[in-house]
């Protein structure tokens, strides 16, 4: 196995909140040590209940939160407390109502100093082959929710760097667009060779869309078991319905604890 | 489903006649409408009630049941005009009192805007003015006016600063509030791509908070035109305020109403030319 892409080595995270009758200790584990290697060009998913530090550790990564302990390493190179390092997309697109589709893409680069005219060239065929020919030139507020997301994920890609997080990024999507969507994710990422971390509730597409999905817990934040998904790509929709597939979403539904049995908290269980 | 149930035993049993003949007994009623006049049937109407108020003012000076020396007579007034135009300061008056609204206006905002803006900076500075700015807001600012022309004489600057100080307070609270009001993500998604402060600041911060400063144009234009008129009331040798208070101690009512007129057409210049900037800034920051 080559040298991992990225690394979360051991990463944890713990808030003081003085101490009650039921935490003598007074510290809350937002996020139990936690280690997640991916190499090159991966596309892994991470899955989990609310509150279980999944942004926790997106912001980590992306050098916006200081972990209390462990380290990220990105390349080798010990990245923790580094912003710019990774792109993120955050829930939200975030689009700047100011600013043109064009414009709004291009942000990363203008942030690293790309002379605009430069990294406007750089983004318009981009925005023409990936599903935004025509919008190029309008405000934000004239898309409609799918097309943000598009938008705002090519905003990620052109800040150009090899690792990607994507927080939810189809979560607020009808259910027809986001397969839309998630076909044109898997295009965009075998197009760039990405390394992809990637959030979502929906087990189902962490599953279609991924290599590995991480299974989170909460009380605290952890990985609980890591899954590979050995179905052959490229993926048709038809195989959320094969045997292998059905075989890994009962096990994730399981271990999400959605039928209200086996995994509980830790600090209960002690 | 509701009508068919109470329909069904409407005719069998008496309990629920009663019920529903109490029900009959509700009074019927219709929506309430209301018919919009054509716009020159108000136009008509606007322009009446004017003119008849004039008339109405002219002949009961001249009939003697209104008293003239108060009140003065529209012909006087009119006539006033006219000498004020031609013989009198109007023009300087004019000027004097444009000048300093419209300095006071520009000092009094952008200062404003900015220091609301400064507020992003530091959240430790932030705490420690934002106190002293609230208690300046609580002041009357108009009862430090004496105060301000003492120190700043009886010329152009003193009116600039009362006007600077009634604006410099509304736009930097409403300029804060957009600071506040800042999506804490769009600052995450900005240094996730290896932003710096200053970065942020001009591509977020500022136009984030542009609308906030555009909204509260109109008001200081208004309030600035407060502001130098009371700094003339005060001590001035020039403006429409002066005119005002002149002509009051003189009992040149006439020259009064004549000033006040020339003021309030000058007021609502000034707002419409104001309306129309934040029109054309609106569209231009796009929010």
């Amino acid at each position: 196995m080559p040298a991992p892409k990225l690394c979360v080595d051991n990463v944890s995270m713990t808030f003081k909140t003085g101490p009650t009758s039921d935490n003598p200790a007074g510290i809350f584990h937002a996020l139990a040590p936690v280690t997640v290697a991916i190499p090159q060009g991966r596309f892994v998913s991470l899955i989990g209940p609310s509150g279980c530090g999944k942004s926790t550790i997106f912001n980590i990564i992306a050098g916006l939160q200081e972990p209390t302990g462990g380290k990220v390493i990105i390349d080798d190179v010990d990245a923790t407390g580094t912003i710019g390092r990774v792109g993120y997309m955050l829930q939200k697109d975030l689009l700047l109502p100011w600013r043109t589709v064009l414009d709004n893409v291009i942000l990363g680069m203008e942030i690293q100093g790309v002379p605009l005219a430069e990294a406007r060239a750089r983004a318009l065929p981009l925005l023409q082959r990936y599903g935004l020919a025509g919008f190029e030139y309008l405000y934000p507020s004239a898309l409609s929710g799918g097309m943000r997301q598009r938008a705002a994920l090519l905003r990620t890609l052109l800040f150009d760097t090899d690792v990607i997080l994507l927080d939810e990024p189809f979560g607020a999507l009808d259910a027809q667009t986001k397969l839309q969507m998630q076909e044109w994710l898997l295009q965009l990422w075998s197009d760039f060779s990405k390394t992809v971390l990637f959030v979502t509730h929906d087990v189902e597409e962490a599953i279609y869309l991924s290599d590995e999905v991480h299974v989170m817990a909460t009380r605290p934040g952890r990985i609980i078991e890591t899954i590979p998904v050995p179905l052959p790509r490229p993926r048709q929709r038809t195989s959320a319905l094969t045997p292998d597939f059905l075989a890994i979403k009962e096990r994730c539904l399981t271990l999400l604890n959605v039928n209200g049995a086996a995994v509980r908290p830790i600090d209960e269980a002690a | 489903m509701s009508v068919q149930d109470t329909a069904a035993p409407l005719a069998s049993t008496p309990t629920v006649r009663t019920e529903t003949s109490g029900r009959a007994a509700r009074p019927l009623r219709k929506l309430p409408v209301q018919r919009d006049w054509p716009t020159w049937a108000l136009v008509i109407t606007q322009v009446g009630i004017l003119v008849g108020a004039i008339a109405f003012w002219e002949i009961g000076a001249r009939a003697g049941w209104i008293d003239a020396f108060f009140w003065s007579q529209p012909s006087a007034i009119f006539n006033t005009l006219i000498i004020f135009f031609t013989a009198g300061d109007a023009w300087t008056d004019i000027g004097f009192t444009f000048r300093s609204t419209i300095l006071g206006f520009l000092i009094g905002t952008t200062a404003g805007s900015l220091l609301g803006l400064s507020f992003w900076w530091s959240r430790n500075y932030a705490a420690i003015v934002q106190p002293y700015i609230i208690c300046f807001e609580s002041i009357p600012k108009l009862a430090l006016a004496p105060l301000i022309v003492l120190v700043f004489g009886i010329g152009l600057p003193s009116k600039v600063a009362i006007a600077c100080a009634l604006t410099i307070v509304v736009s930097t609270l409403t300029t804060y509030a957009g600071v506040k009001a800042l999506d804490p993500d769009g600052e995450k998604l900005f240094y996730s791509l290896g932003a710096t402060r200053m970065q942020v600041f001009r591509k977020l911060v500022v136009p984030a908070c542009l609308p906030w400063i555009i909204s509260v144009l109109r008001v200081n234009i208004g309030l600035a035109l407060t502001g130098a008129i009371v700094g003339e009331f005060i001590a001035s040798q020039h403006g429409l305020g002066r005119a005002i208070l002149y002509a009051g101690q003189t009992y040149d009512i006439a020259l009064v109403w004549v000033a006040v007129l020339v003021l309030s057409t000058l007021a609502v210049a000034m707002y419409a030319a104001v309306s129309w900037l934040e029109s054309v800034l609106r569209k231009g920051v796009r929010q």
